[in-house]
């Protein structure tokens, strides 16, 4: 019976987190221009919208260049930091991963306003450079976390003998340390960019006035005008990020990025 | 290698990006936004540098605590409920199989990396008239008419529930899946049932755990900016949406900065309370 209870919990809570995507999903197959539910005709127009149509087509190219750059950026910032806290004893050192761990547990309006007062200062507001950094502050958390715990599970012993061999840290660092954290940066990155891509209040508080993104662009279609394609990128987003977390799971641990102890268990 | 201290100082080399990095763009921004707060508006969305506490002065007002109050209460009931759904969910979750785990784990990321603008968008098409969940009622003959569910009150909650659902799972994933199992065996080999098991050795055994999610789930839900512009009417806006409104569309950016100056100081000021709290509680018992 507490089988069937159990079933019965997971498949609510299944059904409370799809019940909005299978709205969705069903609006933007709708053959005319309308958000009906269920979907009256069918067409896959809406999706090609996204690639046709220039508004949409040029909000999905910033979004994916703003998360490709802001992600690697996030990760140049958390690799050697992560790596310095691994290698040396600095307590002091522990401030910045403080730093890099809270743009993203505030509350992110703080953050977003922070770097509006910041590029207004500065004179720089408006640049779409300014909402790469914008975000690779913000999602720094990310990579700096996968990779502190990509440093924690490397063996000392490996990196003992190696320098024992005569090795140096660039070469250590090259041969031995590198090739262990690779998957943790890989999820890092993959993180981050998910997560950019998405994001919606950095990028309109930094650039939201000169570029738009596909969050901005959704934002302003919910605010002036409804349009099936709406619908039809959020598919698209959930279906991409579904598609990198199974990635992630299928080359990496997943469940052991998220705190789980290791493959062998259960 | 065991860890060494650094040397000279070519050993500080690697800490120089990121040191100047989050220095120059999130300490310093930090700062800008505290010294703007203090700044005097001009007409026109311009400021000008000054010393003037009248951007403070403003929340001396029936108005803001009539916000302040509902922010704090609409994030302690998305709080509450997200960890009464979240805490039995992880905990069974951590039971299944390693399969299993993962294709829930997908789908909670998923829904996690969604932006405000994306859930508001869904929930409201969910909640509509036109295409929303009363169709469906209808069409099954459960209801006479479709009917809007939003905006108001029940909306937003629902919507900012299933933000920070994902996150509290995420948030209590370690700690459940480290439980160790012994302890629940031990009290069904005593003859509790799995539900007493659950309620007298696990949830006591992760008073900890639960406190600290309540208080991040907490700052999370203090955090969504959108959801109550998108899916409330303008009485359930929180603070996090009144600085939005007042950075972009009244374009007065040291009130809005001294808001957001005051969101931080109360988010850590209600961390701060709660492991006090916490401490006390545990000093007595």
């Amino acid at each position: 019976m507490s089988s069937l209870l159990h079933r019965f919990y997971f498949a609510l809570v299944g059904l409370f987190l799809a019940s909005p995507l299978i709205v969705v999903a069903g609006v933007s197959v709708n053959a005319k221009q309308t958000l009906a539910f269920p979907p009256q005709g069918f067409s896959l127009s809406w999706y090609a919208d996204i690639f046709i149509d220039t508004g949409w087509r040029n909000a999905l190219f910033a979004s994916l260049i703003l998360a490709i750059l802001s992600a690697a950026l996030a990760v140049a910032i958390a690799l050697p930091l992560s790596w310095f806290l691994w290698r040396r004893i600095a307590p002091w050192a522990n401030v910045f991963q403080l730093l890099g761990i809270a743009p993203f547990t505030l509350p992110p309006v703080i953050t977003a306003l922070g770097l509006l007062t910041f590029w207004a200062t500065t004179g720089f507001y408006g640049q779409p450079w300014t909402a790469v950094i914008s975000h690779a502050i913000f999602f720094v958390t990310l990579p700096l976390v996968t990779l502190t715990l990509g440093f924690t599970a490397i063996d000392r012993s490996l990196v003992e003998a190696a320098a024992t061999m005569g090795a140096d840290d660039r070469t250590i660092f090259r041969t031995v340390v590198l090739p262990l954290i690779t998957p943790y940066l890989v999820s890092g990155y993959a993180f981050a960019f998910v997560l950019s891509l998405n994001e919606y209040i950095v990028a309109y508080m930094t650039v939201g006035f000169t570029m738009e993104t596909l969050p901005i662009k959704i934002f302003n279609a919910l605010r002036y005008g409804y349009t099936p394609t709406m619908a039809s990128v959020t598919v698209l987003f959930v279906v991409l990020a579904a598609v990198i977390y199974s990635l992630i799971a299928r080359f990496g641990d997943l469940l052991k990025l998220l705190g789980a102890n290791s493959e062998e268990q259960s | 290698m065991r860890r060494e201290a650094p040397q000279r100082l070519s050993d500080y080399g690697p800490l120089a990006f990121p040191a100047i990095m989050l220095t120059v763009f999130f300490v310093i921004p930090f700062g800008t936004m505290i010294a703007v707060s203090f700044f005097q508006r001009q007409q026109g969305g311009f400021y000008t540098p000054a010393f003037v506490f009248s951007n403070y002065e403003r929340f001396l007002s029936l108005f803001f605590a009539h916000v302040l109050g509902f922010s704090l209460m609409l994030a302690v009931l998305v709080a509450v409920c997200c960890v009464a759904i979240g805490v039995p969910f992880t905990y069974l979750m951590t039971k299944m199989s390693r399969r299993a785990q993962i294709v829930w784990m997908v789908a909670l990321l998923s829904v996690l990396s969604l932006s405000e603008v994306i859930i508001g968008f869904a929930w409201s098409t969910l909640l509509s008239r036109t295409a929303g969940i009363t169709n469906l009622m209808v069409t099954l003959g459960l209801m006479d008419t479709a009917v809007a569910l939003s905006p108001g009150f029940p909306a937003v909650l629902t919507a900012m529930v299933y933000q920070a659902l994902p996150y509290t799972i995420l948030v209590l994933y370690p700690a459940l899946v480290r439980l160790d199992p012994t302890l629940t065996e031990a009290a069904r080999t005593l003859g509790a049932s799995p539900l007493k098991a659950f309620f007298t050795v696990v949830v006591p055994a992760l008073r900890t755990t639960i406190l600290a999610t309540l208080i991040m789930v907490f700052i999370f839900a203090l955090g969504s900016y959108l959801l109550p512009q998108i899916l409330g009417r303008p009485q359930h806006w929180t603070l996090s949406v009144l600085i939005t409104d007042q950075a972009i569309y009244q374009s007065n950016m040291p009130f809005a900065a001294a808001m957001a100056v005051f969101l931080v100081l109360v988010t850590l000021g209600m961390v701060a309370l709660t492991l006090f709290a916490g401490r006390k509680r545990e000093e007595t018992t």
